[in-house]
């Protein structure tokens, strides 16, 4: 491998992390300033410009707080379970392209952390893993609060990523159909969006799957620990659930990594059903550059659609029960994707071999 | 479907909301050391002794607002004029005057006890103070300026309102006698120097008028 395909790696994963930091400050913020219009408030607007830089200073705050390490905690365990937690999150977006190939002196550049074949596996393994920091941190803090958030993360990551592996099927069986074989590459299956149909629809997996979209949407909420699904941290019930007994940077890592989640999983919504960084670039009618970093911008709009959806639903819909969040995930969202996987790989069979009876 | 449903009208709410805030219809926060709202009429603030458009002291030491303080936070000791150079047009007045603000609990029956509207009530309520000494104000504090203002404690901050400042003699103003219709818009107030003049207090209806409330 030559220098420059190594400078080149080093540069896409410095800018997966530069970008998922970037866009942390600007979600914690932005995601204060939304909730804050929806309830008739302000919202942050002391630090910076509209208070665009209230992340940062909370950041630093918490940078040069004390890590208070409580006398009865797992010492390995608590200390591990941050990291556990930020970095499958930082691993998840690795998956994701956000922007069209270029070519650079000769070396193409894909702008993905990595193109794995089996991207959608890593990103189910992936997720299951942030559950570990959860339930780690949960159990290490030797207290009860967080014991209880802990054993309900575990309860409410696999029902609902039962759920969302599902959702994936559907979407991955319908791929299968747009080009040459079946992929699990995020890569292939944003370049299978690419077109439209009958001239005006765009080739987005949205349209012939909306009831997977549905319930992929449910359930990365869930998978996130976000409103109305929160049981893990449900602040009113449990004081702040798994970290409740983490202070200062350690804390801080918690939250950093509930906010790259969210990108995250914002930007796989966008790849798997809104067609990735798919979009008119208009080559030729505009400038060069700009239709070079259209691309990205189409997918960062697409992105923050889904971001905006989330902060929404935040805004909207008070805390599950228990019962009501496992009836949901088990009684409903399971049986209405196998339904859909059904009648999805119904409909495509028909479409490639013709009705059985004809 | 049904749960789709009540999703979609809850988030059709919030979505409201979000754009009525954004366009301003619905922010009601009143950003308030930068914004100062309007305060009604018969606010209870801290207290003023008030002085006579000639300058006298209106106090003439009777400790009746002492007497009838609940909360037991007045303290005064009157003293007898010099009757060459008086301090008030009475026998006496209040050469010590105190107020604890840390136990007054502004119910204002000081300013209701007093037979010479001495004592009122301003519009000021920033009283905040870093040790319990501050929080007793002395006469040199209570005491209105012979060209009307009130002193404040914090006289540089931005948070001294000087239109309050200036009017001085907040709700005894305000106040008909015993609510009687006859007395409405009719001043009964004895002047105090500088330019804290009032028009009298509006009558209810006038008042529903220009809030545009039916007075609930």
């Amino acid at each position: 491998m030559s220098w420059a395909l190594w400078g080149i790696v080093v540069l896409r994963v410095v800018l997966v992390f530069v970008l998922l930091l970037g866009a942390t400050i600007i979600n914690v913020w932005a995601e204060r300033k939304i909730l804050a219009d929806m309830q008739s408030r302000i919202g942050p607007n002391r630090a910076g410009p509209w208070g665009i830089l209230q992340t940062v200073a909370d950041g630093l705050k918490l940078f040069f707080k004390e890590s208070v390490t409580p006398k009865k905690v797992e010492l390995g365990m608590y200390m591990l379970a941050p990291f556990l937690a930020v970095i499958p999150a930082f691993l998840i977006f690795m998956m994701v392209p956000f922007g069209a190939p270029f070519t650079i002196g000769g070396e193409e550049v894909v702008l993905q952390g990595a193109d794995l074949n089996v991207g959608l596996l890593f990103i189910l393994a992936m997720s299951s893993m942030a559950v570990y920091a959860v339930v780690l941190a949960g159990w290490s803090s030797g207290s009860k609060y967080p014991l209880i958030g802990g054993v309900r993360a575990t309860a409410q990551a696999i029902s609902y990523e039962a759920a969302m592996g599902m959702a994936m099927v559907a979407v991955v069986m319908f791929t299968a159909t747009q080009g040459e074989g079946g992929t699990l590459s995020l890569a292939e299956i944003v370049a299978r969006q690419d077109g439209t149909w009958f001239g005006i629809v765009p080739r987005w997996n949205l349209i012939p799957q909306v009831v997977a979209f549905v319930i992929f949407m449910i359930a990365i909420v869930a998978e996130t620990n976000r409103a109305p699904f929160d049981l893990v941290e449900a602040e009113q019930e449990l004081v702040g659930g798994f970290h409740t007994e983490y202070s200062g940077m350690r804390f801080a890592m918690f939250f950093l990594a509930e906010y790259v989640n969210i990108f995250s999983m914002s930007a796989i919504a966008a790849t798997l059903f809104l067609g990735g960084w798919n979009g008119p670039t208009w080559e030729g009618t505009v400038p060069a550059f700009v239709s070079a970093i259209l691309p990205t911008v189409w997918f960062l709009v697409k992105t923050y659609a889904v971001i905006f959806v989330f902060f929404w639903i935040r805004a909207t819909l008070p805390r599950l029960r228990y019962d009501q969040l496992m009836t949901l995930g088990w009684k409903r969202l399971i049986p209405a994707a196998l339904t859909w996987i059904m009648v999805s790989s119904i409909a495509i069979g028909v479409r490639q071999f013709g009705v059985p009876w004809g | 479907m049904g749960l789709i449903t009540e999703l979609l009208k809850g988030l059709r709410v919030t979505g409201r909301t979000m754009i009525r805030t954004i366009t301003g219809r619905e922010r009601y926060t009143t950003e308030y050391p930068y914004q100062m709202r309007e305060k009604p009429q018969r606010f209870h603030g801290r207290h003023v002794l008030n002085r006579y458009p000639d300058g006298m002291e209106k106090c003439i030491g009777c400790e009746l607002c002492a007497g009838a303080c609940p909360a037991d936070c007045i303290y005064v000791r009157g003293r007898e004029n010099d009757p060459d150079d008086p301090t008030s047009p009475g026998e006496r007045y209040g050469y010590v005057y105190e107020i604890n603000m840390l136990r007054c609990i502004f119910c204002g029956l000081c300013v209701e006890a007093c037979p010479t509207e001495a004592i009122t009530m301003t519009h000021l309520f920033e009283m905040s103070t870093t040790n319990r000494q501050d929080a007793i104000y002395t006469r040199d504090q209570l005491l209105m300026r012979p060209d009307g203002s009130v002193p404040h404690m914090f006289p540089d901050d931005e948070l001294a309102d000087e239109k309050d400042l200036l009017t001085a003699d907040g709700w005894v103003r305000a106040t008909a006698p015993s609510g009687i219709a006859a007395y409405e818009g009719v001043q009964m107030w004895q002047g105090t120097p500088g330019p804290a003049s009032w028009d009298p207090e509006p009558s209810q209806d006038e008042r529903d008028r220009r809030s545009g409330t039916d007075g609930g």
